[in-house]
C-alpha cells in the first residue's frame, strides 16, 4: 500500500472533493499564494484558480461567517482557520450561528460547511498560539469535531465529513502532519463518530486522540516490555462521542487512562471519564485516570513547556501511580 | 530628510545608534533561530527601523507603548534592555518575562511597554482601554499602538477607532504598513485602497501618511500625533510606508514576492540612508560611526553570553504569575 504523510493524505482528499463536488470551494487566510500556513494547500491556487481558492483578509469571524452563508446558500465551503487559537475571534459565528441554525429554525436549514483548524502545543508558540480548544467546541450541541491522528483517518474522515450535512471542525494537529502512514488507493470511509483500538491489550486502556494516540501507543509499547499489554484507543472524532469502543475495552482491561493536551477542565477527559464511571461502574478495578496539559496558559520557554505536555514518561508515570503497573 | 526642529548631533546619533541595534539584534538572531536557541516564531523587523526609533524618540517615559508580535524593534526602541530581551528569545529566567512569553510577546512594565500581542488586531482595544484610563484619571498620558496593515480587515480594528473618537481618547493609531500580511499583498486583502489612513476619516481621526523608511520624517509626524493627543484633542492615526526585508517569520520562504520591488525597497534601507545623512549634514565622520557600530555589536554579542549564561525558569515557574 502507498504510504502518505498526513498532510499528503488531507491533501488529497481536498482535491477529491474539489474534482468530484462543485459546490466545494476553500477560503482562508493564505491559503492560496502562500499556500496555508502548514503548507496544506500549497499549489492549489494554480491547480483550482482563485474562484474556488479563495486567499481572505486577516477577518476570521467574516470568513466563518461567510462559510456559514454559503453553505445556507447551496454551496459545500471549506474554511482554513489558520490556528484554533484564532477561531475565537469566530466562536459566535460558529457557536451562535453554524451549531444553531438548524435546530432554531425547527430543521429548514443545514449548515453543510467544514473547518479546518490547525491545533495543539508543542511548537515553542507560548499561551496565545498552543492551545487545544476542540474540547470547547466539543461541548457545542450542533457542531460535530474530529480529529485524525494518521493519514488514514485524515483522509477516511475527510471523506465522511465532506458527505456531511453539519458543520464539522476537522482538527490537525501541528506535530503530526509528518506523520507517515499507509493509505489504499481503494475509496473508503471513517466513519465520523467511530473510535479505534489501535492496538489491542488486556491489561489496562489508554484513550486519546491526535498526538496523544501516538503517545500512548509509544507507552504501550514501553510497557509490553515489562508484560504489562495495553490497550490504545484513538477516539477520532469527539462529537459524536463514541463510547462503545472505550466501554467494550474497559469490560476487558477493568482500568483506563484518558490522555490528552487540553487543560484538565476542557478537553474530552472530564465527561468521558464521567461516562466510563457511570456506564462501566461495576467493571472498574480503579478510578479512570485523566493526564492532560498542564493547568496553566502554555510558556514559552523549552523546559517548562515540556512540563507542559503529557509524554511518554508522563503517561508511564500515570500508569504506575493510578494502577500500580 | 527635511527637518523642521533644531535636533542635536547627539540627538540624530542616538537613533543611528538605536536602529543598528535592532539590525544587528535581529541579524543574530535569526543565527540564534538557525542554531535552536530561539525558538517558536521568530518575526524580524529588519527594514523597519525607523519606524520605532522615529516614533519612541517623541514619547515620554509615562506613555503607554503597545504593539504586535513583530515586536523586538518597538521593545529595544522603547529602551528594553538588549541582554534581557535576548535571554526572553532564549526562554530563560532572567527574560523580560520570564521566559515565559518568547519572541511575540514582549513586556516591560518600568517602561510602559505594555507588551507585544500575537492574536492579529487583538491589542487595538487593549490600546483603547490604556488610553480611557489616562483620560479618566485625568493624565497627559499618551498610548501608541502599533499595528500591521493585516489588522486592518479585523472587526477589532474598526471597533477601537470608533470608540477612541467617540470618547476623544489620548491615543495614537500607528499602522506599519509594510504591504504584506503573511503572503497576502494589500491590494488582495484591503479593499480600500493604498491610502489607508484615509480609513480614519470615517471615524473623524485626524490622518498622515509619512515615509516609514526615514526616521526623521516618522519622528516628526509623531511629533504632530502625540502633540494632539495629549492635548485631549482625541486619537491620531499614522501610516507609515515601509517593508520587511525578511519572511513574515523564519518558515517563510518568501516566494509569494516580485524581486525587483524587494530591491527597490531594499534601496531605500532606512539605515545607510540615515548614515548617509548624518555624515552629509550632522557632521558625523566614519569613524565616528564605525565607531558606533562596532560598541553596538559588542553589545549584541554580550547580550548573546547573558542569555546563554542565564539559567532556565525553576520548574514552579510553570505554575506562577497565572493570577495576582
Ligand atoms: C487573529 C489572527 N489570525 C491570524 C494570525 C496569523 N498571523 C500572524 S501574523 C499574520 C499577518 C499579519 O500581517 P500584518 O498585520 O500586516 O503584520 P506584519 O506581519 O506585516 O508586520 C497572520 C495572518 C494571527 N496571529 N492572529
Ligand atoms: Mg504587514
Amino acid at each position: 500500500m502507498p504510504e502518505l504523510t498526513l498532510r499528503e493524505a488531507i491533501r488529497r482528499g481536498l482535491q477529491e472533493a474539489l474534482d468530484q463536488d462543485p459546490t466545494v470551494f476553500l477560503m482562508g487566510e493564505d491559503v492560496g499564494a502562500y499556500g496555508g500556513a502548514y503548507a496544506v494547500t500549497k499549489g492549489f491556487l494554480r491547480q483550482y484558480g482563485p474562484e474556488r481558492i479563495r486567499d481572505t483578509p486577516i477577518s476570521e469571524s467574516a470568513i466563518v461567517g461567510a462559510g456559514i452563508g454559503s453553505a445556507l446558500g447551496g454551496m459545500r465551503p471549506i474554511v482554513e482557520i489558520m490556528t484554533i487559537n484564532f477561531s475565537l475571534l469566530a466562536m459566535d459565528q460558529i457557536v451562535n450561528h453554524a451549531a444553531k441554525l438548524r435546530y432554531m429554525s425547527g430543521g429548514q436549514f443545514a449548515v453543510p460547511f467544514l473547518i479546518r483548524t490547525v491545533t495543539g502545543g508543542g511548537a515553542g508558540l507560548a499561551a496565545t498560539h498552543s492551545q487545544s480548544l476542540e474540547g470547547w467546541y466539543a461541548s457545542v450541541p450542533g457542531l460535530k469535531v474530529v480529529f485524525p491522528s494518521t493519514p488514514y483517518d485524515a483522509l477516511g474522515l475527510l471523506r465522511a465529513c465532506l458527505k456531511d450535512n453539519n458543520t464539522i471542525i476537522y482538527c490537525e494537529h501541528a506535530l503530526l502532519y509528518g506523520v507517515r502512514g499507509e493509505v489504499p488507493d481503494a475509496y473508503y470511509e471513517v466513519p465520523i463518530g467511530r473510535a479505534e483500538v489501535k492496538r489491542p491489550g488486556r491489561d489496562l486502556t489508554l484513550i486519546s486522540y491526535g498526538r496523544g494516540a501516538h503517545l500512548c501507543l509509544q507507552a504501550a509499547g514501553e510497557l509490553a516490555k515489562r508484560g504489562v499489554e495495553a490497550e490504545v484507543i484513538d477516539l477520532r472524532t469527539l462529537r459524536p462521542l463514541d463510547l462503545e469502543t472505550p466501554l467494550a475495552s474497559l469490560r476487558k482491561t477493568h482500568r483506563a487512562l484518558i490522555v490528552e493536551e487540553a487543560w484538565p477542565r476542557a478537553g474530552i477527559g472530564p465527561y468521558l471519564a464521567m461516562r466510563l464511571h457511570q456506564d462501566a461502574f461495576d467493571y472498574l478495578d480503579a478510578p479512570i485516570a485523566h493526564l492532560a496539559g498542564a493547568d496553566t496558559p502554555a510558556p514559552y520557554a523549552r523546559n517548562l513547556e515540556r512540563l507542559a505536555l503529557p509524554d511518554v514518561p508522563a503517561i508511564l508515570r500515570a500508569v504506575a501511580d493510578n494502577f500500580g503497573l | 530628510m527635511q527637518l523642521q526642529e533644531r535636533l542635536s548631533k547627539t540627538e540624530l546619533v542616538s537613533f543611528y545608534r538605536k536602529m543598528l541595534l535592532i539590525r544587528r539584534f535581529e541579524e543574530r538572531c535569526a543565527e540564534m533561530y538557525m542554531l535552536g536557541k530561539i525558538r517558536g516564531f521568530l518575526h524580524l523587523y529588519i527594514g523597519e527601523e525607523a519606524i520605532a526609533v522615529g516614533c519612541m524618540s517623541v514619547l515620554r517615559p509615562e506613555d503607554y507603548v503597545v504593539t504586535h508580535y513583530r515586536d523586538h524593534g518597538h521593545a529595544l526602541a522603547r529602551g528594553m534592555d538588549p541582554k534581557v530581551a535576548m535571554a526572553e528569545l532564549f526562554g530563560k529566567a532572567t527574560g523580560c518575562s520570564r521566559g515565559k512569553g518568547g519572541s511575540m510577546h514582549l513586556f516591560d512594565a518600568r517602561l510602559n511597554f505594555m507588551g507585544g500581542y500575537a492574536i492579529v488586531g487583538g491589542q487595538l482595544p487593549v490600546a483603547v482601554g490604556l488610553a480611557l484610563a489616562s483620560q479618566l484619571q485625568g493624565q497627559p498620558r499618551v498610548t501608541v499602538c502599533f499595528f500591521g496593515d493585516g489588522a486592518l480587515n479585523q472587526g477589532e480594528f474598526h471597533e477601537a477607532l470608533n470608540l477612541a473618537s467617540l470618547w476623544k481618547l489620548p491615543i495614537v493609531f500607528f499602522l506599519e504598513n509594510n504591504l504584506y500580511g503573511m503572503g497576502s499583498h494589500i491590494d488582495r486583502t484591503y479593499a480600500g485602497g493604498r491610502d489607508v489612513f484615509k480609513a480614519a476619516d470615517h471615524y473623524r481621526i485626524p490622518a498622515y501618511q509619512t515615509d516609514g523608511m526615514d526616521v526623521l520624517a516618522v519622528r516628526e509626524a509623531t511629533l504632530r500625533a502625540v502633540e494632539h493627543a495629549r492635548q485631549g484633542k482625541g486619537p491620531y492615526f499614522l501610516e507609515a510606508l515601509t517593508y520587511r526585508f525578511r519572511g513574515h517569520s523564519m518558515a517563510d520562504p518568501v516566494e509569494y514576492r516580485d524581486k525587483a520591488e524587494e530591491e527597490a525597497w531594499k534601496a531605500r534601507d532606512p539605515l545607510p540612508a540615515f548614515q548617509r545623512y548624518l555624515l552629509e549634514n550632522a557632521s558625523a565622520t566614519l569613524e565616528e560611526l564605525s565607531h558606533i557600530e562596532q560598541e553596538v555589536e559588542e553589545g549584541v554579542e554580550e547580550a548573546i553570553r547573558f542569555a546563554d549564561a542565564s539559567p532556565e525558569p525553576p520548574p514552579q515557574a510553570l505554575y506562577e504569575d497565572i493570577y495576582a
